[in-house]
């Protein structure tokens, strides 16, 4: 883990991180973990990207929000339990500083055209950001030709956009094939021994 | 001070039971502030619903602030904040040390493995549903070209090819856009 001067300093470098993506970060939390996803894995390059999905599975998965969830998990892994405190510390900073000074005067400023504009056209630039993010990561699956991959993935996205699934259901289903996967070539060798010892009795 | 233990305890239940978070917690929270404790009514309750909207971080934890805030001042605010993260920081914690333990097992492996298109599929339908809030202004998807932002759609095309092509600070194009947007609306 290196000398304590550089914990210290890569322990400072994460809560600049994540303090700047929460402090910017509007909507929900899909919106953190894309950011997340170009923050720690293309640029900072402490996370890998298949790491950084299991962490959003786990995050969206477990209770309480998505963007306190992802903070403790990279938190864990950029610098263990020191790491999450200092994670979650920059979470909840953000929120706590901006709205205790906007419930002093929060009509004003629900009501401000200026604020409503700029609104708008951040979240254009929201969806291009997150698209952007799963355009990417799909393509790896589709370069890579895991097929597997991309059959759960298009049956997930259908699952989610078109039905309307609860997202909790279809993490369920694949926890499940992803046992039935790795257990059906055990199974089958089990009995194919069994027979074979059958056999060999008589 | 038995105010602010019952802030606490509040946050507490909406931090434990809220999973999937954001739009999922809204219910809970307004059972939590409205119905139980009266804290807030029904009128301010959807006032904060859209400020924490129009704010950055969670809607739980926005919630927290203002509901502490006004309640309690800002120990109030702080002590619902803490409420809020206390479940997250005890199970997710425990989640990470035992994902860092155990991924390397063949039926964890198995089962992340299955498990990450479907989080890119999430992903990409929690964009999609953003773009057609942004582009047909929350009306919900229609065919007519009348409906559409233009704006938002210029907006949406010029920052996806520019954070794809030259890979630009995705905050910077957000603050771009927002930049663009205001004055947009509020000069022509």
């Amino acid at each position: 883990m290196g000398t304590k001067k550089e914990r210290l300093s890569r322990l400072w470098a994460l809560f600049c991180s994540v303090l700047y993506l929460n402090t910017f970060t509007f909507g929900g939390g899909f919106v953190i973990i894309s950011l997340m996803k170009k923050k720690f894995v293309d640029e900072k390059r402490w996370i890998e990207e298949d790491e950084m999905l299991d962490l959003a599975a786990i995050a969206q998965s477990s209770p309480g929000s998505i963007a306190i969830n992802s903070s403790i998990l990279v938190g864990y892994k950029v610098g263990g339990a020191a790491g999450t405190i200092v994670a979650v510390l920059a979470t909840v900073l953000p929120p706590l500083i901006i709205l205790t000074a906007i419930s002093f005067f929060y009509e004003a400023f629900r009501d401000n055209r200026w604020i409503a504009g700029m609104l708008k056209g951040m979240q254009a630039c929201v969806a291009a950001i997150v698209l952007e993010v799963a355009c990417s990561m799909g393509m790896n699956f589709v370069a890579e030709k895991q097929i597997r991959s991309c059959v759960v993935m298009a049956a997930a996205f259908a699952a989610v956009f078109f039905l309307e699934v609860n997202v909790i259901y279809v993490i369920v289903i694949c926890i499940v094939l992803g046992i039935a996967h790795s257990a059906v070539p055990l199974l089958r060798q089990r009995s194919k021994q069994k027979k074979g010892g059958e056999r060999r009795e008589p | 001070m038995k105010l602010l233990w019952e802030l606490f305890f509040s946050f507490f239940q909406i931090g434990l039971f809220s999973i999937g978070g954001g739009y999922a917690a809204i219910p809970l929270i307004q059972n939590q502030i409205v119905d139980i404790h009266g804290w807030l009514t029904l009128n301010e309750f959807s006032d904060l619903v859209t400020i924490a909207e129009m704010t950055p971080g969670a809607i739980a934890l926005n919630a927290s602030t203002f509901v502490g805030t006004r309640i309690a001042g800002f120990p109030g605010a702080i002590l619902a904040t803490a409420g809020c993260v206390a479940p997250a920081l005890i199970i997710v914690s425990a989640l990470a040390w035992m994902y860092y333990r155990f991924r390397s097992i063949s039926v964890i492996k198995d089962v992340l493995q299955s498990l990450r298109p479907a989080v890119v599929a999430m992903i990409a339908s929690a964009g999609l549903s953003i773009l057609i809030l942004s582009l047909w202004d929350g009306k919900g998807f229609s065919t007519n070209i009348g409906d559409l932002n233009v704006l938002s759609l210029l907006l949406f095309v010029g920052a996806f090819v520019v954070l794809r092509k030259w890979k630009t600070n995705p905050i910077l194009t957000m603050l771009v856009c927002g930049v663009i947007g205001t004055l947009y609306y509020n000069l022509f």
